[in-house]
């Protein structure tokens, strides 16, 4: 005989499984790591922002450091100048010697002048100390000469002038008592504002320079090249004395400019900074940062792998289980059903089989009895041959019957309450999906029955599906279980559906009847009538139309034959 | 004279039949009944030694026929005959009556051979 286990359960398909498994990772992981991008991308224009802001903070120190030191070397030689024409007079200035004593008491305090000139109001160099020979030049016509006369004072833009290295010119006019005036004029090598930048010892990124209103480099720049070049960008606007700005230059790339007007003086100090791009600056600074969001991100997707994992698989292996449990129940239900159409057909060839045998029989009683009987030996030979034929037709009938008794009733210890959570297991997509309350009453002392297990799975299985027919989506069904007699116990399965005609309630346990047309075959009620009989037990029903209907099931506690 | 006296109770006529005319030819008095009342009729008014039985009876059953012979006539054997086998759980059964049992299609030997014994035993 066949075990049921030898009947594979085809089981569920793997793929559904499979897209299950990858739909849920990739669900959980999204939720799971979307915040954590998020936050890492609000950390990045945090960070950046911060960065800017940081580079425009340092830029401003640089400058307004930078500013006050150019303005206080540029006033202090201005003084320097000033003091000279209030303490000596013209005459003392107006000799070489006196010219150059005070160009040495200049250099030795101060430093940075180059030369002093005396220029009479016409314009003509009186006297000079330094280190050319520019005594006698006529300087009337220079702009410089005639700023001089007009504001008194005068600093220049850097030049090479005579001399042929970078210099500015500062100059004074001083009036004479006699109203007639004259102008000092000293030469200042620019190396003394270009150490004082070069001084800052700035980093790579960092570029301080001085330009002049024109935009012409008055030191040189690391960005945009020597002394007296024109620089490559907009000259700020004196809208402002002093600015910082961000720009992005290019895509990604900033570009943080300072800028000072230095009073009293056609310079421009400007200091820039292009800064890293802000990702590698982000990716450097918070190397932490990232770190711990990899880390974070590869656990997530390892514990979501492994969890979803586990969860698909639990689902499929409970999948599986109910799927042999049903196919098991299957199994047992049609060979029973093969059991009781063997025997039937046994029983019905008997009756006839045992009829031929005993005329036979007859037969040969009387050729036997009858010692005068024609062609006796022959007679014998054909009723011996009709004899053995019904032997062998005995012999399949009797293995008929010997299989379908083995197919019948096997006798088991069962516990009724989970066996009928488990035919309820059967249908739970059906109770889930169309919203219907059980309501389950097993009395807890409910003894354990000798019954079949499969065909009580069958006979529960057939009215459940019945009342599951009967009520609409969201109805009730009642299910109670209590011993009965000290021998029996009884099953009432209630639901609030529509009931059964008063007309029909006689005839629902026969074959063929079915209120369902041609949705029913008529033959469950009628099987499960069977089955519960052949249990030992009985099965009745209730119903009123539109109210509901009950069955209820008693059955032997003991295994009656 | 006869050996002794049976009554065959079995609603296929046409076997009981030929078993009492088969019988006859081995020296036992046979009569037959097709259901349980004529036999309880016939038992009610002659004496016989075994009684052979089909279980399975129109009108009465074979199980009542067999539970009133037991009830009123207690030393009456009975030999039964069935149409499946031997009865479900009967297999191992070695209380009373589990010899008494012939499945169809009968052996005539077996069944004089149980009928003796039968009325052996109750005697």
């Amino acid at each position: 005989m066949n075990k049921p286990d030898e009947i594979k359960p085809s089981g569920p398909p793997l793929s559904p499984y499979r897209r299950l498994r990858r739909y849920s990772s990739m669900l959980t992981s999204l939720i799971a790591l979307i915040p954590l991008f998020i936050l890492a991308i609000i950390n990045y224009h945090q960070d950046t922002d911060a960065y800017r802001a940081e580079n425009r903070y340092a830029i401003s120190r640089i400058l307004s450091n930078t500013e006050r030191t150019l303005e206080f070397v540029l006033e202090e030689r201005r003084s320097a100048l000033a003091f000279i024409l209030s303490e000596r007079s013209y005459e003392e200035l107006n000799t070489n010697e006196g010219l150059a004593a005070t160009l040495q008491n200049l250099k030795n305090s101060f430093g940075g002048f180059v030369d002093l000139g005396l220029i009479d109001s016409g314009g003509v160099q009186q006297s000079y100390v330094g280190p050319y020979n520019l005594a006698g030049i006529n300087y009337q016509d220079q702009s410089w000469f005639l700023e001089v006369i007009l504001r008194g004072f005068h600093v220049s833009d850097v030049f090479m002038g005579y001399r042929n290295f970078p210099h500015f010119v500062m100059a004074f006019k001083k009036e004479k008592p006699n109203g007639d005036f004259y102008v000092i004029r000293a030469t200042l090598d620019m190396e003394l504002l270009t150490r004082l930048i070069y001084n800052l010892e700035l980093d790579r990124r960092t570029d301080a320079f001085i330009i002049n209103r024109d935009g012409i480099l008055q030191t040189p720049s690391v960005f945009f090249g020597g002394v007296l070049e024109k620089a490559r960008f907009e000259v700020p606007s004196s809208m402002m004395d002093r600015e910082v700005i961000d720009e992005r230059i290019e895509d990604e790339q900033w570009l943080t400019t300072g800028y000072a007007y230095i009073s009293k003086s056609p310079f421009i100090l400007m200091v820039m900074k292009q800064l890293e791009r802000p990702l590698w600056h982000w990716i450097d600074h918070r190397a932490d940062l990232l770190w711990f969001l990899g880390i974070s991100a590869a656990l997530i997707l390892v514990v979501v792998y492994y969890s979803t994992s586990h969860m698909v698989n639990r689902l499929r292996e409970s999948d599986l289980k109910r799927a042999k449990v049903f196919h098991n129940a299957e199994y047992t239900n049609k060979m029973a059903t093969i059991g009781r159409m063997a025997a039937g057909v046994a029983h019905e060839i008997n009756n006839p089989l045992a009829i031929i045998n005993e005329k036979a029989g007859l037969l040969k009683d009387m050729v036997d009895f009858d010692p005068n009987h024609p062609q006796k030996e022959k007679t014998l030979t054909q009723i011996s041959s009709i004899l053995k034929s019904v032997e062998r037709c005995s012999k399949v009938t009797h293995r008929l019957l010997g299989f379908a008794r083995r197919m019948e009733m096997q006798t088991e210890i069962i516990n009724l309450a989970e066996l009928l959570k488990e035919v309820m297991g059967f249908q739970s997509s059906e109770i889930i999906h169309r919203n219907i309350k059980i309501e389950s009453t097993i009395d807890p002392k409910l003894p354990e029955l000798e019954s079949d297990r499969g065909q009580l799975q069958q006979v529960f299985l057939n009215i459940i599906s019945n009342a599951l027919a009967a009520i609409p989506d969201g109805g009730r069904i009642e299910i109670t279980a209590s011993p009965l007699n000290p021998d029996e116990i009884a099953v009432t399965i209630t639901d609030n559906g529509v009931g059964i005609q008063e007309r029909d309630l006689q005839h629902i346990f026969e074959p063929f009847f079915s209120t369902r047309g041609e949705f029913g075959t008529g033959l469950g009620l009628s099987i499960t009538n069977d089955i519960v009989q052949r249990l030992g037990g009985r099965i009745s029903v209730k119903s009123t139309v539109g109210v509901g209907t009950s069955f209820i099931v008693s059955l032997p506690i003991k295994r009656r034959i | 004279m006869s050996r002794f006296r049976v009554l065959i109770i079995d609603d296929e006529e046409e076997l009981a039949a030929t078993l009492v005319e088969r019988l006859a030819y081995r020296d036992i008095e046979a009569e037959y009944a097709v259901d349980g009342g004529t036999a309880l009729e016939k038992i009610s008014v002659r004496q016989y030694d075994v009684v052979v039985l089909d279980l399975k009876l129109p009108g009465i059953s074979g199980q009542e026929v067999l539970q009133r012979l037991k009830d009123q006539y207690p030393y009456l054997p009975v030999v039964l005959i069935t149409g499946h086998g031997t009865p479900n759980g009967h297999e191992n059964d070695k209380s009373e009556s589990a010899y008494n049992i012939i499945p169809k299609p009968i052996g005539l030997d077996a069944l004089i051979e149980l009928m003796e014994a039968a009325i052996k035993n109750h005697e």
